[in-house]
């Protein structure tokens, strides 16, 4: 055998990878001939007239002080009037509590601070802790939050949900979706992998009907006839069902784009963890779930980003979240000119944009990390 | 006089001379019958070398070992424990059998040192800190302890497939199964991981390799066995088994692939 060794090449380090194809060499060619630069100047153009009138709308033209509708009409001005800042300044308690009472806002406010505490530390990889965190998180902080938020019990005066609105509206219905959905998105997406035929038959209807049914449809149901069926002396809160209906609907969802990502990591996975003996639960959490959830994020994030913007869906179920705050405050004679509508969505606009731009952003620096992990 | 005979690999107390013991093993893959009545018994100790022409059903029967297949007719005992469809007795073999994959079948999103420690910190309930102490003795005996924080993707396939050995042996397994262990490897890598077996077997290792490197078989091999279409046509010791093949169909085979 050493003769053979003696005799042939053998390497013993690996090579480098190469770089991938197309270097960052080749972006900015923006004037290399005429081409390049009629389309670049095409594009300069088009920035233009998108967003110098929204400059002008939203910072130049914009009123910034005032009391009333008079202070954002173009007569009191004495110029074209683009945004009405002072109606959403006015209005801004509105929009964040509903008509949660002003003197329990304070509950709402350390309930915000409650859930960014114990979620920023979630966020950061770095932080320890990371498994109490997440029952705190998503198995404490919930049901603390309901309690506080109702109230009725330690010197708490009682507010009905019907009272909540604006962002915290939003937020509420939106982390508990989120929370809920991934959990039971995973046991369902398991279910559906299962060999057996009764889990797997459950699964498969539970999500399908799910699946087929419009979110409208399951919020209606959840407010107007779910009443009807149930023993009169059965009292449900409206808030409770929207949200049992949410959390219900996107966990359909996650439930598929889990099993997607479960059909990603191959079956000798499976064996290999099956073989060192953990068996069937500890191998698909140490060993099937860590490499589905990695192949899942872009999936399971967008779930989240079309979750959070389809709350505004409870509007229709006479619950009035942040938009439909919006919708009640257009209403007031004392604020209606002819910009207060803009104002109002623009106002709105960026709230949501910049929720799902954050959870967009953070899923994609999470999606980097673990790509340093090679495969 | 002692009740129990002392074995020749040196164990004072076995419970079991017999390590793996298959009864008229059946099996089937819907109407293709993969198995077909395969007696096998396994002393402690013994190095078995499956060989046969690929789809024979080499892999099979010893996935059927560890009950990662599942055989419909016969009797399979390792170590006294009867593999059915009871899960306990399942795990109860498996701990007790290591495996070796064609593909390595390592965690990717995981360490080396975390490849091996993971089993005995959740199977075994080991501390954090003695499965780590552990693993690094296995990983120096497969002369990878410098590699530990690394991931597998980062490694040769040599070196990924000496650390499924270790990560296997990391339970203590009375068994090690290899399944065409070095099929997947470039030819230069072959080598350090036929002499990592070497080792194992001459420290007294029960093995059953499912492996096409003779050379290997001549060296370490208690007893060769030749399948052919789901049986076992020939065992033999391996001196016997290359110089005078008893069956026209395992001459054929050697023939083929010794050129």
């Amino acid at each position: 055998m050493s003769d053979v060794a003696d005799a042939v090449f053998v390497r013993q380090a690996l090579l480098k990878p190469l770089p991938p194809p197309g270097g960052a060499g080749r972006r900015w060619h923006l004037m290399r001939n005429w081409k390049d630069l009629i389309l670049t100047a095409l594009c300069l153009y088009l920035i233009w007239i998108v967003i110098w009138p929204a400059v002008r709308f939203l910072f130049i033209d914009a009123v910034w002080t005032g009391s009333s509708r008079n202070d954002c009409l173009a007569e009191t001005a004495g110029h074209p009037v683009g945004a009405c800042w002072p109606f959403i300044t006015a209005k801004f308690q509105q929009f964040i509590y509903g008509f949660y009472p002003e003197s329990e806002r304070w509950r709402a406010n350390r309930t915000f601070l409650l859930g960014a505490a114990l979620l920023l530390p979630l966020l950061i990889p770095r932080a320890p802790f990371k498994l109490a965190n997440a029952v705190l998180f998503f198995g404490i902080f919930p049901v603390i939050a309901y309690f506080f938020l109702v109230g009725g019990a330690f010197d708490l005066t009682y507010v009905e949900t019907r009272s909540w609105g604006g962002l915290l509206v939003t937020l509420v219905v939106a982390v508990t979706g989120i929370s809920v959905s991934l959990p039971l998105g995973i046991g369902l997406a398991l279910a559906r992998r299962s060999t057996l035929p009764v889990l797997r038959g459950g699964a498969v209807i539970f999500i399908e009907f799910w699946r087929g049914v419009p979110l409208v449809a399951v919020l209606f149901f959840a407010t107007f006839m779910l009443p009807l069926f149930l023993p009169p002396d059965w009292e449900i809160d409206a808030m409770l069902r929207v949200l049992v209906g949410v959390s219900i609907f996107a966990a359909a969802y996650m439930a598929e784009v889990i099993r997607g990502g479960l059909q990603a990591v191959p079956r000798a996975q499976y064996e290999g963890a099956m073989a060192l003996g953990l068996g069937y639960w500890r191998a698909m959490r140490l060993v099937i779930l860590p490499q589905a959830l990695r192949v899942s994020i872009p999936g399971i994030v967008n779930i989240f980003i079309g979750l959070f913007k389809d709350t505004t869906l409870v509007l229709t179920v006479a619950i009035f979240d942040l938009l439909g705050q919006l919708r009640a405050a257009f209403a007031d004679p004392n604020w209606s000119s002819p910009s207060t509508l803009f104002t109002g969505f623009a106002f709105a606009g960026a709230i949501y944009f910049t929720f799902c731009f954050a959870m967009s952003r953070y899923s994609l620096y999470l999606e980097r990390r673990l790509r340093r992990e090679p495969r | 006089m002692a009740m129990q005979p002392a074995s020749s690999s040196g164990l004072s107390s076995t419970r079991h001379e017999i390590a793996v013991e298959m009864l008229g093993v059946h099996k089937w893959y819907g109407d293709f019958h993969a198995l077909k009545d395969i007696n096998l018994e396994v002393t402690r100790g013994e190095r078995i070398v499956i060989c046969g022409p690929s789809g024979s059903g080499k892999s099979t029967l010893i996935r059927c070992i560890n009950r990662l297949e599942e055989h419909q007719r016969g009797r399979i005992l390792v170590d006294g424990v009867e593999v059915t469809d009871d899960l306990r007795h399942i795990d109860e073999v498996r701990r007790e059998v290591g495996m070796v994959f064609q593909q390595f079948n390592l965690f990717p999103h995981l360490t080396v040192l975390e490849n091996c420690t993971l089993a005995p910190i959740w199977v075994r309930q080991m501390s954090k800190k003695a499965a780590k102490a552990l693993a690094m003795r296995y990983l120096e005996r497969v002369k990878i302890p410098e590699q530990a924080r690394k991931y597998p993707g980062q490694l040769s396939g040599g070196q990924q497939q000496r650390v499924a050995i270790a990560r296997a042996l990391c339970m203590n397994p009375k068994i090690m199964l290899f399944d065409e262990p070095t099929s997947a490897l470039d030819p230069e890598m072959v080598k350090e991981v036929l002499d990592t077996m070497v080792e194992l077997a001459r420290d007294g290792m029960t093995m059953i390799v499912v492996s096409h490197e003779m050379g290997f078989a001549r060296e370490v091999a208690s007893r060769m066995v030749f399948m052919d279409e789901g049986q076992i046509v020939e065992i033999n010791e391996p001196e016997p088994f290359f110089t005078h093949p008893r069956h026209r169909r395992t001459k054929l085979f050697l023939q083929r692939i010794l050129r």
